[in-house]
């Protein structure tokens, strides 16, 4: 398209997409310099992008204060991991079945499986169930219900569709398995969806906190960073609210605890700001793929 | 200008194929390969697949289906410790008792209110941005602002609650501003006003997936007829006008699509954001059908109660979905159905 001038019209739109820039990132770099920020400089107030007086002392009183957090942030890792892995290999094995139209159950599992997206059960069925299963206070609600989703699979078949027949049926001709198939053609095959399920995977389990909340608050070694923090804002929640609350949380030291959530809330945050540059490149094909189901 | 923004890699060009509807019909590879004669042989020579497919099925079952099973909870008084035979079953007695509490009527006006929000100001704000971001000229700024933009929607509502409080806080920026400029003498606490709630809320809500949301309309926007605005600017109409006159009317069936689904989900609103923003002081404001089933049902024991609830909900949804789709039919717009 060839050039035209710069118009009064574009630079409003200019000011306006910087507004949205500014609306966006301001409040996690203010986040940012508070977390950085001497605790009694900091409620002095006009603090912005910056620290005014640096110290890693809220860092410090986290990882290394009486209460420390290395316990949820390792179980926070370790959900995301195991459940990613778990639920990236059930994903995928269940779409390369579904994806194989010789497959004799083919039909059936996909109606079994389409059902599960328009029908649930709601909270309190759910919540029995994981009781009876005696999944309560078990690093397995973290893994097993969130095993599979319906959406994800279908994605995955998706893709697995447009891999050539050829391909598989000639390793069939050397007198490959179907599992063989599955993990040495179809995996390698299907890596950018692979690698854009198993991103949304490991951001929804860094981000859950609702477990933990509901089915493992009784174990204190299966709580997550995202559940610390939740515990935290729930008290300053009703400080803010003018209650003053007599077992509101002290983990503070020399610090104080608003700029140790703060902290925390930045140290929650930086995983996702990790693999942000590879979802950001993946998950737009996922999301419109999805819109034309729809 | 290209209008094609959408980082979409090469290697990640999924063939889109209308997948569910598929499956019943006859696929591209051969029903069954030759010296397969019977079902029998062909599940023997399927071995594996059945082996990769079964755990799943029975994970779909126990997870996805038997909670629906538990549905009869709702007309039994049910007692955890007996078993499914030994349930007293009481017909629709916990639909009358919801109906009849206050609380329930709370729940559902908040619901509702926070649906409705969260569901005007959403939908404009997401056109309103994609509008604006596809007019944008300086190309590297607007891959930027994009990629920024939808940042917010990766973080939990944990997160966007802290930020939220932060940022709303007596002493925090946006009474700053507030005062710096002169809009209010003194600051205000947004987060102890029940009145505010619904708009803490859906400005939360705004901020979180604004950028998210526009990514459909963005993406649908990039479809539209070059052609259109070439006569558009032959005929002299402004960017103003081809943004009023083409580039909306060319997403129209994406946005009524959207609204029927979104309208579907209008009591589906969760949870989460108002769990973790509100507080006793604005617990009247806060107080949606979901946290008054976790309340109530679990909180409270009282299983029964809190699996009606969640009937109701499905159903209210069903219809909501229904009423949305036939008007949608009616006056001549696309529809989901």
């Amino acid at each position: 398209m060839k050039k035209r001038r710069i118009t009064v019209f574009d630079i409003v739109l200019l000011i306006l997409m910087i507004g949205v820039i500014i609306v966006t990132l301001y409040p996690f770099l203010n986040i940012l310099a508070i977390s950085l920020n001497d605790a009694t400089d900091t409620a002095r107030g006009g603090l912005h992008i910056y620290p005014r007086q640096f110290t890693w002392a809220n860092y410090q009183e986290i990882f290394g204060g009486r209460n420390n957090l290395w316990s949820a942030f390792g179980m926070s890792v370790l959900r995301t991991v195991v459940g990613t892995v778990t639920g990236i290999i059930a994903s995928t094995m269940l779409a390369y079945t579904l994806s194989r139209r010789d497959f004799i159950f083919n039909v059936p599992i996909s109606i079994i499986l389409v059902i599960t997206m328009f029908v649930s059960g709601g909270l309190i069925p759910e919540y029995m169930l994981i009781r009876e299963l005696g999944l309560m206070n078990n690093f397995l609600v973290y893994i097993l219900p969130l095993l599979l989703s319906a959406f994800n699979v279908i994605v995955i078949r998706s893709f697995m569709d447009g891999i050539p027949i050829a391909l598989t049926e000639s390793a069939k001709m050397d007198g490959a398995n179907d599992f063989t198939i599955f993990w040495k053609i179809i995996i390698p095959l299907s890596l950018p969806v692979v690698a854009t399920i198993s991103l949304f995977l490991a951001v929804q389990q860094w981000n859950s906190w609702f477990d933990t909340y509901l089915y493992a608050r009784g174990n204190a070694n299966l709580s997550t960073l995202q559940f610390e923090l939740m515990k935290i804002l729930d008290n300053t929640n009703i400080q803010s609210g003018d209650v003053t609350s007599a077992n509101a949380e002290i983990i503070a030291g020399q610090t104080n605890p608003q700029s140790i959530q703060m902290a925390i809330t930045i140290i929650a945050t930086v995983p996702i700001l990790l693999v942000y540059p590879f979802l950001q490149r993946y998950f737009v094909t996922g999301l419109t793929l999805g819109a034309v189901k729809t | 200008m290209s209008k094609n923004l959408l980082p979409v890699t090469p290697e990640v060009n999924m063939p889109v194929t209308p997948t569910i509807n598929q499956t019943g019909k006859k696929g591209k590879q051969p029903k069954r390969s030759p010296g397969e004669k019977n079902g029998w042989q062909r599940l023997k020579n399927q071995k594996a697949l059945l082996l990769m497919s079964l755990p799943f099925v029975i994970w779909l079952i126990v997870f996805r289906y038997l909670p629906v099973l538990g549905w009869t909870m709702a007309f039994q008084d049910y007692q955890p410790q007996n078993s499914f035979f030994e349930q007293s079953w009481v017909g629709l007695k916990h639909f009358r008792d919801l109906f009849n509490e206050p609380t329930f009527y709370r729940a559902l006006e908040n619901t509702i209110g926070m649906g409705i929000l969260g569901l005007v100001f959403g939908t404009l704000a997401a056109i309103t941005f994609a509008l604006l971001l596809n007019e944008m000229r300086f190309t590297k700024l607007k891959k930027l602002t994009q990629t920024i933009s939808y940042l917010p929607h990766f973080v939990s509502w944990v997160i966007v609650a802290n930020i939220v409080t932060t940022m709303l806080s007596i002493s925090g920026p946006v009474n700053n501003l507030l005062t710096s400029i002169g809009l209010v003498d003194s600051p205000i606490n947004f987060m102890a006003r029940p009145g505010m709630f619904w708009g803490v809320v859906t400005a939360a809500e705004v901020w979180k997936s604004t950028g998210w949301n526009a990514i459909i309309y963005f993406a649908a926007m990039a479809g539209t007829d070059p052609q259109l605005y070439e006569a558009a600017k032959v005929d002299g109409a402004s960017r103003w006008r081809q943004m009023w006159h083409i580039t909306l009317p060319s997403i129209r069936p994406v946005i009524i699509v959207l609204l029927i689904l979104n309208i579907g989900n209008l009591i589906n609103i969760g949870f989460e954001k108002q769990m973790l923003l509100g507080n006793n002081i604005v617990s009247e404001r806060a107080l949606v059908i979901d946290l008054y089933a976790l309340n109530y049902g679990i909180g409270m024991f009282r299983y029964s109660f809190g699996t009606a609830i969640g009937i109701f909900k499905s159903v209210i949804s069903v219809i909501l979905i229904v009423v949305a789709n036939s008007v949608a039919k009616k006056v001549g717009e696309g529809r989901v159905f």
